[in-house]
């Protein structure tokens, strides 16, 4: 595997922030009620995960050790009023539908986390990168849990699309039954506490077979050529 | 004549799983007939869908999960627990509540834990836990006694109300709550909290249709019933006394002493005792071994908590029943419950502080 394999496998699988770090729970466990609501809490943090990751890996040998914390909070928290902004402006429905959770953002250690032991390390292009892979770990999660709750909980996906993408997405509200009344308990903060404890079993259960499919392959092209840069 | 020869501990074990699991379901036969008379058919035809329910369930995740589900199934816990979840639930609630319930119970409660003896909560009771948090209306929708009832249900009404929310001759599940005057009746537990509510005083609540003889109608022989086929668990000796006598004793401390200090706002502890499901409570489900405390002082203090729940829940709570709420709660403290009553190992006393004082006088002896 090269750098971006590693990348990707590290950021979508082996080390995903939310079912393998348990990172950003509040934000996860909160707004996933709606896929749509997963997805643009996901994107907005899959932004500011990648602003954040750039600005600190160009940074990197000017910041001094000591104060290098606040520091980096201080971009991801720039960062995050940017998304905010930008938010309010565009999807406004949306802004008020995550509400306190946008800049919350600042808070998911997530993101301070791969500052920390990523971006301050590392070139820019693989911090930028990383900052993607890991973002989108972090929103398949979201987006997945949203899924399963608003599946559970309403019957329908992607209500609301909208108020992420424009008018023309509202046509892309799937009901896939009729509830006679809403299952309380998905959309409820305990449902996602349970969906959660279901994505990490699942995860758990077929990590043993998804790893050895990518390492087998893995494998192969070690055979075949040596190996070009040390695991990270 | 041939004698077994066993290793040590020699304890004759008298009874299964099973057995005892049996036993339990047939100690709740007098308190099942009292609820069919008195709230209709609704409690068999949701066991039957729990059971069926259950043990497809059941089933099912076993064999997910490569082990022999013939022997877990005949073991009846899951019947038990079917059973506990249908008499809980309201009695025309719709089918698919109890199949949702029953379900959760099995998959999630009890599977995912570990299966039976894993466990940490008792299953049944999580299960109605969640159906009341999911489902508000249809799991406060009681039906009443049928005697005060302007359209008694008969057996085939109950599956059509279950089944299609109308009963054969089409009334809905309003309809058949409505009292022979025309009122809709709750409850005794919600006409005494709403009364209360109202600034009303328990004198001038007890005067709804609701109560007979100031206790609740209908209700008090549900319990009474409950009473006799725990009194008879009792005896055959299923379960022991310590957890029904703490979740009783604790009902009773608190509702006596609120009683004397105000009897204009707290109700009888005669009428906590006998209303809701206390007695199916104290008897039937806080003495699940499983999930109840595994010591003896323990089970006294996890009856008593229980009891003390229920009441504060039911006088001051937002909901009109606590038994599900007041077990769970306790089945999360049982860890803690069961490490501060260990039992004194054989053998070992209990003031080791004056065998270490005798030894010091001992040693200071031989030093002079």
């Amino acid at each position: 595997m090269n750098e971006y394999q590693q990348l990707t496998w590290q950021g979508i699988w082996k080390n995903n922030p939310a079912i393998v770090q348990l990172l950003g729970l509040c934000p996860l466990l909160a707004v996933t009620m709606t896929v749509v609501n997963g997805l643009g809490l996901g994107l907005a943090t899959t932004l500011v995960l990648i602003g954040s990751n750039c600005t600190v890996s160009l940074v990197r040998n000017w910041v001094p050790n000591e104060i290098r914390i606040p520091i980096f909070v201080m971009v991801i928290a720039a960062f995050v009023t940017i998304v905010q902004l930008v938010m309010n402006a565009y999807t406004f429905q949306l802004y008020e539908a995550l509400g306190i959770f946008i800049p919350l953002i600042v808070t998911n250690c997530a993101i301070i986390g791969r500052a920390e032991a990523y971006a301050s390390k590392n070139p820019i292009k693989y911090a930028a990168f990383d900052g993607v892979m890991m973002g989108l770990g972090f929103t398949l999660v979201l987006v997945i849990l949203g899924g399963m709750r608003e599946l559970l909980g309403y019957g329908t996906l992607f209500s609301g699309a909208d108020l992420l993408l424009g008018d023309w997405a509202s046509a892309m509200k799937v009901t896939v039954f009729e509830a006679e009344s809403p299952f309380l308990l998905a959309i409820l903060p305990p449902g996602a506490f349970l969906g959660m404890g279901l994505l990490i079993a699942l995860k758990n259960a077929l990590n043993n077979r998804v790893e050895s499919w990518v390492e087998s392959a893995d494998e192969e092209k070690v055979v075949q050529r040596a190996r070009v840069t040390a695991e990270s | 004549m041939k004698f077994t020869l066993t290793s040590s501990p020699h304890q004759r074990v008298k009874r299964n799983t099973g057995q005892v699991m049996r036993l339990v379901m047939y100690a709740a036969v007098p308190g099942l007939i009292a609820q069919t008379w008195f709230f209709g058919w609704g409690a068999l035809v949701h066991f039957a869908i729990a059971a069926l329910t259950v043990v497809i369930t059941e089933a099912a995740l076993l064999e997910l999960r490569k082990k022999d589900f013939e022997l877990a199934i005949k073991d009846c816990s899951a019947l038990l627990t079917a059973l506990l979840i249908a008499i809980s639930i309201p009695p025309f609630a719709p089918w698919w509540i109890t199949v949702i319930g029953s379900f959760f119970a099995i998959a999630i409660v009890k599977q995912l834990y570990g299966g039976l003896g894993f466990n940490l909560f008792n299953p049944a009771m999580a299960a109605y836990v969640m159906l009341l948090v999911s489902f508000p209306v249809h799991m406060t929708t009681w039906s009443i006694p049928q005697a005060l009832s302007l359209y008694p249900t008969g057996f085939f009404d109950s599956i059509s109300i279950i089944f299609t929310g109308y009963s054969s001759d089409g009334y809905s599940i309003t309809q058949l709550r409505t009292y022979i005057d025309g009122y809709t009746l709750a409850t005794p537990l919600d006409t005494l909290k709403t009364a209360i509510s109202q600034n009303l005083t328990v004198a001038e609540a007890i005067e709804s249709p609701a109560f007979e003889y100031q206790l609740g109608a209908g209700w008090f022989w549900v319990n009474f019933a409950y009473l006799i086929g725990g009194v008879y668990l009792l005896k055959i000796k299923v379960i022991n006394w310590h957890i029904p006598a703490g979740v009783i004793g604790g009902i009773l401390l608190l509702s006596l002493a609120m009683y004397i200090f105000d009897d204009g706002k707290f109700a009888s502890p005669l009428f906590h005792l006998f209303s809701g499901g206390l007695m199916m409570g104290a008897f039937f489900i806080a003495t699940d071994p499983v999930s109840a405390s595994t010591t003896n002082k323990g089970r006294v203090i996890f009856g008593l908590g229980i009891g003390l729940w229920v009441y504060i829940i039911r006088t001051w709570g937002g909901y009109p029943d606590a038994i599900a709420f007041a077990v769970l709660v306790m089945n999360m403290a049982v860890p803690l419950i069961d490490y501060y009553t260990r039992p004194r190992t054989y053998g070992h006393k209990t003031e080791h502080k004056k065998t270490i004082a005798v030894k010091h006088i001992d040693s200071q002896d031989k030093s002079e």
